[in-house]
């Protein structure tokens, strides 16, 4: 999980690296090149080869362990898109992507102004915001789900506070506002909800600690000649800290999408597919077909419609930042 | 072109952990075999078997090693090297086996589940050996009951040895609450409803549900499927035979949903044990679940069979065993299939199967297993076992696995909306879209 968030952002920085159109063969150059070979090359096959590979097998009928190339067409995208279970699934990346993203963005940026404060023990508060992303989201999983079972945890306490209607957290299958298209029911479904506290309780302090950064990037002179000019608390918020957030946002919001739209053992350890698929994923969806039930080709067509989300949301941001390399 | 294929499956397999396979390497992760000689001291022969399963947890591995250990006594010369994957049910071990049989590098033997599911798919995919001549030389046709060897067997070939026996149709009750309420374990659906309904007004769950897994709705429904149909018509319906909209699979889902409303209402965020637990604690009265849970009650719960916990088989399969079998078999791709054979004859032994069962938790398949080894649920679990006919359950690799995943799927969604009609319909095109023979 978080290895591939790094390789991500690598990515997004090498690739402006070969700008200069003047192309001269230094020492340096070879060596640049010595250097980065084994890791292009290993990129090359495990990632790139590899994507290839899962698009060729998505158009295949090698749907057992019987290995069968014959080409099959759109058969197996057709077959997926029809499912309840998918459909369900991108409903619910949806909604969990653009929630998960709001919340980490909103309380990240909360905790980075109060810790921006200039207080005592700023490091400690540091530590302690940013402490739940050292834990895996197995471990994530298991520890929520306890938590927030409607036998024990948190229904426990409410049972004694004399609440008589005590919330079934993800085992819910009420979705709100219930608009049905086709076989499924657009809307937030709740018991996703409850995924989304536990997603947001670990990455919101990845927000923190990059927003934090970013604040200490904006020079107090401009916070202060705006104050001397009559700006208060709010207009300095809005009109100078915000503006100057804008690529400190952009980073977070595509480190949290990249984590997002391939969330996986969180939803594996707490919840599961969950009742009429609530709290199902592409990525869960995408391992049972596979290794569950053997079918490869249409696990490989769930994994290239993943993938093409992914490039939907990672694109532009590629496109913008090679942008600006120019710019420069 | 297999060489890329077993390459790439094994790097989805691992899940980006490297492992590469279809060079003649080793696969992922050895686990610590017992004894074995280390690569260096390997005779020039190169006598070296690989055991390849998905036994890691305490009690299999013990079990493993045990067999493993019996194997040595016979063979001082071999170096075996347990290459047991964890993870995933199994699934994880699965994927990286179908890895190396297709890179040509099959392990000397591996576990697979007897019945239609992947045995049966290796089988069709020609990467398994007949063991019609060992099992003459052996005597195992005498050994075993027919309707076990007839699960393992296509056009007359027999392809695998199996080494424990579990049961899928257990209903486990508690005795103390069945005996406070007068109550005796139900034979039928309707006594099943009679009794659900008095331990309801009593304020206790009737029957506890766990489906984290989402496998186990799926297990009550083959059982309920079986007790509805009879063991004749479930047994043609699940080998391709039989029409799965026909009148009785719609009475076994609407019976099914029935059942629904007497179990408590937080099945999806419970495993079995849970479930298994509310019974031993008294908060419900029956669970059904194989008998794999008859160890979570005797070693994690310390409970005395017959007293702590009671169990029957299942409404309406009284006289069927529904059987979940490890069985072993003969890769067509090894170089040399003496080690493997030789393995494969202590393994389906007397001694062999002697020394593994009572450890692992299961008991042994053989007509001649010492019963005397085994405590009281297993002791009544060998009598059905030798006298009842046995049927294949969907799941547990009774069933092709594609068509398994989707009766999970469409069970995902049923235990929800208690649709009986869309239910039967989408397990119905199931069948259709993933032959069941």
């Amino acid at each position: 999980m978080k290895g591939s968030m790094v390789e991500i952002s690598d990515d997004v920085a090498g690739s402006s690296s070969f700008r200069r159109k003047r192309f001269r063969i230094s020492r340096d150059r070879i060596s640049a090149l010595a250097t980065l070979a084994p890791s292009i090359i290993l990129l090359g096959i495990f990632v790139y080869g590899f994507i290839v590979w899962t698009v060729y097998v998505s158009f295949t009928n090698w749907n057992s362990f019987i290995p069968n190339f014959s080409f099959a067409g759109l058969k197996n995208y057709l077959f997926v898109f029809e499912t309840f279970r998918f459909q369900s699934d991108l409903r619910n990346i949806v909604v969990f992507t653009i929630l998960f993203i709001i919340a980490c963005i909103v309380i990240g940026l909360f905790l980075a102004m109060l810790i921006d404060q200039k207080i005592k023990a700023e490091s400690l508060f540091r530590s302690i915001f940013i402490f739940p992303m050292a834990v895996s989201f197995v471990v994530t999983g298991v520890i929520w789900s306890w938590i927030l079972n409607p036998q024990t945890g948190v229904n426990l306490i409410l049972k004694a506070m004399g609440f008589k209607h005590l919330p079934s957290w993800f085992l819910s299958t009420t979705i709100i506002p219930n608009i049905t298209v086709g076989q499924i029911q657009l809307g937030i479904p709740l018991a996703l909800l409850a995924v989304l506290i536990a997603a947001v309780w670990e990455m919101s302090g990845f927000a923190m600690a990059v927003y934090l950064a970013g604040l200490r990037g904006i020079s107090d002179d401009i916070k202060e000649a705006a104050r001397i000019d009559g700006a208060g608390s709010w207009r300095i918020f809005w009109s100078i800290i915000l503006p100057q957030l804008k690529a400190t946002t952009t980073t977070v919001v595509i480190i949290l999408t990249a984590a997002s739209l391939k969330i996986f053992g969180l939803i594996y350890a707490m919840t599961g597919p969950g009742q009429e698929f609530v709290t199902d994923m592409p990525s869960m969806d995408m391992f049972q077909t596979t290794f569950q039930g053997n079918e490869f080709a249409q696990g490989a067509a769930i994994s290239v419609v993943l993938l093409i989300i992914m490039a939907a949301f990672i694109v532009p941001y590629l496109i913008s930042t090679l942008k600006q390399g120019e710019d420069e | 072109m297999k060489k890329k294929l077993g390459l790439s499956l094994a790097a989805v397999a691992t899940l980006g952990s490297i492992a590469l396979t279809g060079c003649g390497s080793q696969s992922a992760t050895p686990a610590p075999s017992s004894g074995g000689t280390p690569a260096a001291n390997q005779s020039a022969s190169g006598q070296q078997l690989q055991i390849f399963s998905w036994w890691t947890g305490v009690a299999s591995s013990k079990a493993l090693n045990a067999l493993i250990g019996v194997y040595k006594q016979q063979y001082p010369n071999v170096s075996v090297i347990n290459e047991a994957v964890a993870g995933g049910a199994g699934s994880n071990a699965k994927a990286v086996l179908a890895s190396r049989m297709e890179a040509g590098n099959p392990p000397g033997t591996f576990q697979v589940h007897g019945g239609n599911g992947s045995l049966l798919s290796w089988i069709q995919a020609g990467d398994m050996k007949p063991l019609n001549s060992l099992y003459t030389k052996e005597g195992w046709y005498q050994d075993f009951p027919q309707s076990l060897l007839n699960m393992l067997t296509v056009n007359g070939k027999i392809y695998a040895v199996p080494v424990d026996m579990q049961r899928a149709n257990v209903l486990w009750y508690n005795p103390a609450i069945f005996h406070k309420y007068n109550l005796t374990p139900p034979t039928t659906f309707s006594q099943f409803f009679a009794d659900a309904k008095v331990l309801k007004s009593h304020g206790i769950t009737p029957l506890a549900l766990a489906n984290h897994g989402n496998w186990e709705a799926t297990l009550l429904w083959s059982d309920v499927l079986l007790g509805t149909l009879g063991e004749t018509q479930y047994n043609q319906l699940l080998s391709g035979k039989g029409s799965w909209t026909s009148p009785g699979v719609v009475s076994a889902a609407q019976t099914f949903s029935k059942m629904m409303a007497y179990t408590n209402s937080d099945y999806s965020a419970l495993h079995w044990q849970q479930a298994d637990q509310m019974v031993a604690q008294g908060q419900a009265a029956m669970n059904v679940q194989g008998d794999w849970a008859q160890g979570y009650f005797t070693t994690d719960l310390h409970l005395t069979p017959g007293t702590g916990f009671g169990w029957a088989p299942t409404p309406g399969t009284q006289g069927v065993f529904a059987a979940v079998t490890d069985v072993f078999g003969l890769p067509s791709k090894l170089k040399s299939d003496t080690l493997t054979l030789n393995f494969l004859k202590v393994l389906g032994s007397e001694k062999g199967q002697d020394v593994f069962n009572p450890l692992k938790g299961t008991f042994s398949p053989r007509l001649d297993a010492n019963t005397s080894l085994y405590d009281a649920y297993s002791r009544s679990a060998m009598a059905s076992f030798k006298k009842d006919p046995l049927a294949l359950i969907i799941g547990q690799g009774g069933a092709n696995p594609g068509f398994t995943n989707q009766v999970n799927n469409a069970m995902e969604i049923f235990v929800t909306n208690h649709n009986v009609n869309q239910f039967v319909s989408a397990v119905n095109s199931a069948a259709q879209a993933n032959p069941l023979n």
